[in-house]
């Protein structure tokens, strides 16, 4: 359990609830700043989200952020990582899932889970390139479809063509 | 002549998309069968560019986004950056801000009920919404010297104190506003037009309501009281006495009934918040060159249109490594489809404009 967790007796007891289900999937959980962020097996995505929206009632998705880490990833690590930043409502929880993605694999998709997620894995398609599996439409959102390249990545320069 | 599965194009240049929003339509006669947004034409690259630039030098940029709330973006950012870098704000900033942020949130449901009945055809409240706005433009020129964006915020608190003039404008300007809302309320509540078009229109329950991820007044009126600024109070919001206005029937009709409640709510948060006003400074001590170690923050607030939040990755130097932009517009935009299907074609531009969208926030 992470450091200070046992003070939130609500998200201790989800913390709780994920471990016990999907113990070996879960890498490694961090509570900074109060916020709650797991990160777990790319492959357990789909089970973990359903499982947390069916039994633990966690029926919003807020957001969906990408993220590339620049140069040589940590052991372990890939370089791309997508976050889920999951609420609970009525009960006003947040929690954030993150799974770690390599250059040019794919995760999959959770718009069977949460409708809101369909524009934002078409936005993380859009801005880095990394495709989600089973997602009904994924086509670039904000830039033309004969766009190159992907405009969030590290080694996509700030001006001018790459 | 028959009109089955005709393709009909909105956008992006027209009156009722309140900005450069396409919208790929498909019709049976009258009756909408698919609709489908596109997004994308204002796209600027905030975020990229964000990567580049220092986190005071992001706070202008943030007004950009959703221009009809300016103060709304920066609150969020500045909250997420002092929460990652743990700077205290005085008291009498934190009341500042929220007397400016309910001042955004009024002059911003002023323009949205101008546009929506001038969507619809009532053109007088269009003019009435836009000069009640203008009193609050006016507060904002004084204030910060801007008036739609008018950055007017800091990190660390807020750049400029409010002085004995501005505060007696502020509450001389509020007392003239329940009889303006009502002028507005009398021209619109019983209107047999305005009734038609929006009682009943673009109807969505709670459950749908909640996976489609929708927040702000437009989940209010499915009936759902989610409202951050009492559920997760920020910036000493648990300090003052709110209602938050619901309404069960989930239509437009229903939205506008939130939205002018909400102005009235706006209103006693700004009289109780000038009432006890605390000393002190108005912004706190913040290095010139603000270095954040290393970690990653989320931070949402109640801005006029919804949930806004921040995600903010910061990598111990002068900039972020990554700032991500939840903008409730983009995430609400995306139930429009749910909404419309099975109604009939004008009631599209009805919809659209009660969501409340801003494509500045929607595309970044």
């Amino acid at each position: 359990m992470p450091d200070g967790l046992n003070e939130f007796p609500d998200l201790n007891a989800v913390h709780d609830a994920l471990a016990a289900r999907f113990g070996s999937a879960i890498l490694e959980s961090t509570f900074v700043q109060k916020e709650l962020s797991v990160r777990i097996k790319t492959e357990s995505i789909l089970p973990v989200v359903t499982f947390l929206q069916s039994e633990q009632g966690f029926n919003a998705l807020s957001d969906m952020i990408g993220l590339d880490h620049p140069g040589t990833p940590a052991e372990g690590r890939t370089r791309f990582s997508v976050l889920y930043q999951l609420y609970k409502y009525p009960a006003h929880l947040r929690l954030r899932l993150v799974v770690d993605v390599p250059e040019s694999g794919e995760v999959d998709s959770v718009v069977s889970v949460h409708k809101s997620a369909d524009w934002a894995e078409r936005e993380i398609f859009d801005m880095f390139g990394i495709r989600f599996a089973g997602h009904p439409d994924l086509r670039r959102i904000y830039l033309e479809p004969e766009f190159e390249g992907h405009p969030l990545r590290k080694d996509f320069p700030l001006q001018g063509k790459p | 002549m028959s009109f089955k599965d005709l393709e009909l194009n909105m956008g992006p240049q027209h009156p009722s998309t309140h900005g450069v929003l396409r919208l790929k339509v498909t019709i049976d006669n009258e009756v909408i069968v698919r609709i489908e947004p596109v997004v994308g034409y204002l796209h600027r690259g905030m975020e990229k560019l964000w990567e580049s630039l220092t986190y005071p030098q992001i706070l202008p940029l943030t007004d950009r986004l959703d221009y009809i709330a300016a103060v709304s973006n920066n609150l969020a950012y500045v909250l997420a950056v002092e929460k990652l870098a743990g700077i205290e704000v005085p008291k009498r900033a934190q009341y500042i801000r929220v007397i400016l942020s309910e001042l955004m949130r009024i002059s911003s449901h002023l323009a949205w009920v101008g546009f929506q009945a001038n969507d619809i055809g009532a053109i007088t409240v269009l003019l009435y919404g836009f000069e009640y706005r203008e009193d609050f433009l006016d507060i904002f020129e004084t204030y910060a010297g801007g008036r739609l964006t008018i950055n007017g915020l800091r990190i660390g608190g807020v750049p400029f104190d409010l002085d004995g003039g501005l505060i007696g404008r502020i509450r001389k300007t509020l007392a003239r506003l329940p009889k303006r809302l009502h002028e507005v309320e009398m021209l619109l509540n019983e209107n047999r037009i305005w009734k038609h078009r929006t009682q009943g229109v673009g109807c969505l329950s709670a459950e749908e309501a909640i996976e489609h991820g929708l927040t702000g007044p437009c989940l209010r009126a499915c009936g759902v009281p989610w409202d951050i600024r009492k559920d997760i109070p920020y910036s000493s919001y648990e300090d003052f006495e709110f209602d938050v206005p619901l309404s069960d029937q989930g239509d437009v009709y229903g939205r506008y009934l939130v939205r002018m409640q909400e102005i009235r709510q706006s209103v006693r948060i700004i009289e109780q918040a000038l009432d006890r006003l605390p000393a002190g400074d108005h912004i706190a001590k913040v290095p010139k060159i603000l270095r954040i170690p290393a970690g990653e923050v989320f931070h949402s607030i109640e801005a006029p249109k919804g949930e806004l939040g921040f995600y903010i990755r910061s990598n111990g130097t002068d900039k972020p490594e990554r700032v991500k932009m939840k903008s409730p517009s983009f995430i609400n935009l995306q139930s429009l489809p749910s909404m419309c299907r099975g109604g009939i074609f004008s009631d599209v531009v009805s919809i659209l404009g009660s969501l409340d969208i801003v494509l500045g926030e929607i595309d970044k």
